[in-house]
């Protein structure tokens, strides 16, 4: 069986030999999380999908889709407290991350149909939908595919542009010819590939690299909630096949042009501070795509991750 | 140099978490010729009378995911570029090839061509379903979800998926200047397809496409390797 390649060497993390390993014990409490108040499964065309939700079942429900490479459960602090604010959260797991199954194709198609049968076995109405990331953009199609099923739309730094694509030819397409093939390169190993096994810091630490403004407490907190116990250490759940960026065509303005047409009170959130995880998007990408009526937050001192980073932060 | 047809010989590749069905339709001595199918389609028993006539050495026919022998994954999730990889597999087997593709294969040959420029030296682009793809930008979004009205391959799903892949004409005309430049002095990417598409016009348009027959193509690019 062969690991991911693009995770360090054993000891690169900062994983000394003579550290006592945290326990999850130790590192499975972290201030306000709550652990989702129910669990249950959605069959999409044979995927199984992990749901879960907080709050009081009987609550109004509203949608909340994580960012690729997340998993439900990074929103154990922000669910909570819109639980608390009489909510009925849903989230889920989209294949290959978290409890849902790994499946053997990923693509944007499948992600949207799968989130369509998500919304499908909680409600028959209209609902408020949250999107991180790429859960953002997500909800942004899927506000134009069911329109029917959503009453507002919240995106929290799900607003891709082209910040970070160079404007001449050349460069951008040796930029995409170099992620293409990576994109190939992984595929032509993915035979037997599992997650790198380490302890809960060495797991956090990596992660810290994707999530480079959240505390160690949080990140370690994450393990024991995103990643297995296997008999020589901790795994991230999330399957191994899978692979940021990579080869396609997509184009940040395809997933904007979805905006001016939003029928729905539409929340935008960005957070200023640039991020490799986030698209480096600034206010002027956004403005000209906001559809009569649109609030648009931008978030000082706040990174991608808006919801992890100001849980407490939330529009009245 | 001997040409011969041999009894029709599959491999199975593992790519990932699926079965691919890797046909050796044709013996012989020179470079190899690998065929990919168009949207629906598979592997033909043996190669079309074009194809067989105009090249010598070894020819294969690969099974996209979801088609022909090869395996049907659940739920689909397919996009051109899973089929690259696909075909990239196919590729790392047979060692190096001419690719020659049929409507949504010619799609996927040509950006595989533009990628593995070391291991493909010329490619192919002809007629065949799934040549248009889904336009050149999304069109308005939908839930795709087909009726499962028969067992088997290809794939429903395969076929409502791929059939709406966004094909933009500067992308595609990206992986065709891979190709010319990674081949000077020769010409590596030949279009034989009547129906061009606007990302086939694109390609089309790049100084050192050439336009002609099947037959055309494959004898010029066998006479260019050998």
């Amino acid at each position: 069986m062969s690991e991911t390649p693009d995770e360090p060497p054993a000891g690169g993390d900062g994983e000394g030999p003579t550290s006592v390993p945290l326990t999850a014990e130790q590192a499975g409490a972290f201030p306000g999380a709550r652990r989702p108040d129910r669990r249950r499964r959605v069959d999409s065309s044979g995927v199984g999908i992990s749901v879960v939700e907080w709050g009081d079942a009987d609550a109004p429900p509203l949608l909340f889709a994580h960012g690729g490479f997340d998993f439900a459960e990074t929103l154990n602090v922000v669910a909570p407290m819109l639980a608390e604010d009489g909510w009925r959260v849903v989230s889920w797991d989209q294949r290959g991350h978290g409890d849902s199954d790994h499946a053997e194709l990923y693509s944007w198609h499948a992600d949207t149909r799968d989130a369509a049968a998500v919304v499908h076995s909680t409600t028959d109405r209209a609902i408020p939908w949250i999107g991180h990331s790429k859960g953002g953009v997500l909800t942004m199609q899927l506000s134009e595919v069911l329109p029917h099923r959503v009453s507002h739309l919240i995106n929290l730094d799900g607003l891709p542009s082209r910040r970070f694509v160079p404007d001449v030819a050349e460069q951008r397409n040796a930029m995409m010819s170099e992620a293409a093939l990576g994109w190939l390169n992984h595929r032509a190993t993915l035979e037997g590939k599992q997650r790198r096994p380490g302890t809960i810091e060495g797991l956090a630490k990596r992660r810290a690299r994707m999530n480079i403004r959240m505390s160690p407490e949080w990140l370690q907190y994450l393990v024991t909630v995103g990643a297995r116990e296997d008999a020589d250490g901790w795994r991230w759940k999330i399957d191994p096949t899978l692979r940021m960026g990579g080869l396609g065509p997509w184009r940040p303005e395809w997933s904007m042009a979805r905006l001016p047409g939003l029928g729905v009170p539409f929340l935008g959130v960005l957070g200023l501070q640039i991020e490799e995880m986030g698209w480096g998007t600034r206010p002027g990408d956004v403005e000209a795509y906001l559809p009569p009526g649109a609030r648009f937050e931008q978030l000082d001192g706040i990174g991608h991750f808006v919801h992890n980073e100001a849980p407490g932060w939330w529009p009245t | 140099m001997s040409h011969f047809t041999s009894p029709r010989h599959t491999t199975m590749l593992r790519h990932g978490r699926n079965d691919l069905a890797l046909h050796r339709l044709v013996d012989g001595e020179g470079p190899s010729l690998l065929l990919l199918h168009g949207l629906g389609e598979a592997t033909p028993a043996e190669p079309p009378p074009s194809v067989a006539g105009a090249w010598r050495g070894p020819i294969y026919g690969l099974d996209f995911t979801g088609h022909g022998a090869s395996s049907i994954p659940r739920g689909g999730g397919y996009t051109s570029e899973t089929l690259v990889a696909d075909a990239d597999a196919a590729l790392r087997h047979v060692g190096s090839a001419v690719l020659m593709g049929r409507g949504l294969g010619a799609y996927v040959a040509m950006i595989l061509a533009g990628l593995r420029t070391e291991e493909v030296p010329g490619v192919v682009l002809a007629d065949g379903p799934g040549i248009a793809g889904g336009g050149t930008e999304p069109g308005s979004p939908s839930i795709v979800a087909p009726a499962q009205m028969w067992e088997g391959t290809p794939d429903p799903w395969a076929l409502a998926e791929l059939a709406t892949d966004v094909r933009p004409q500067d992308y595609a005309q990206a992986f065709a200047r891979f190709i010319l430049t990674a081949h000077p002095g020769r010409h590596p990417l030949w279009v034989c397809a009547h129906v061009r598409p606007p990302w086939l016009e694109a390609v089309v348009d790049e100084a050192g496409v050439l336009e002609g027959s099947i037959a055309d193509a494959l004898t010029d690019l066998e006479r260019s390797l050998a």
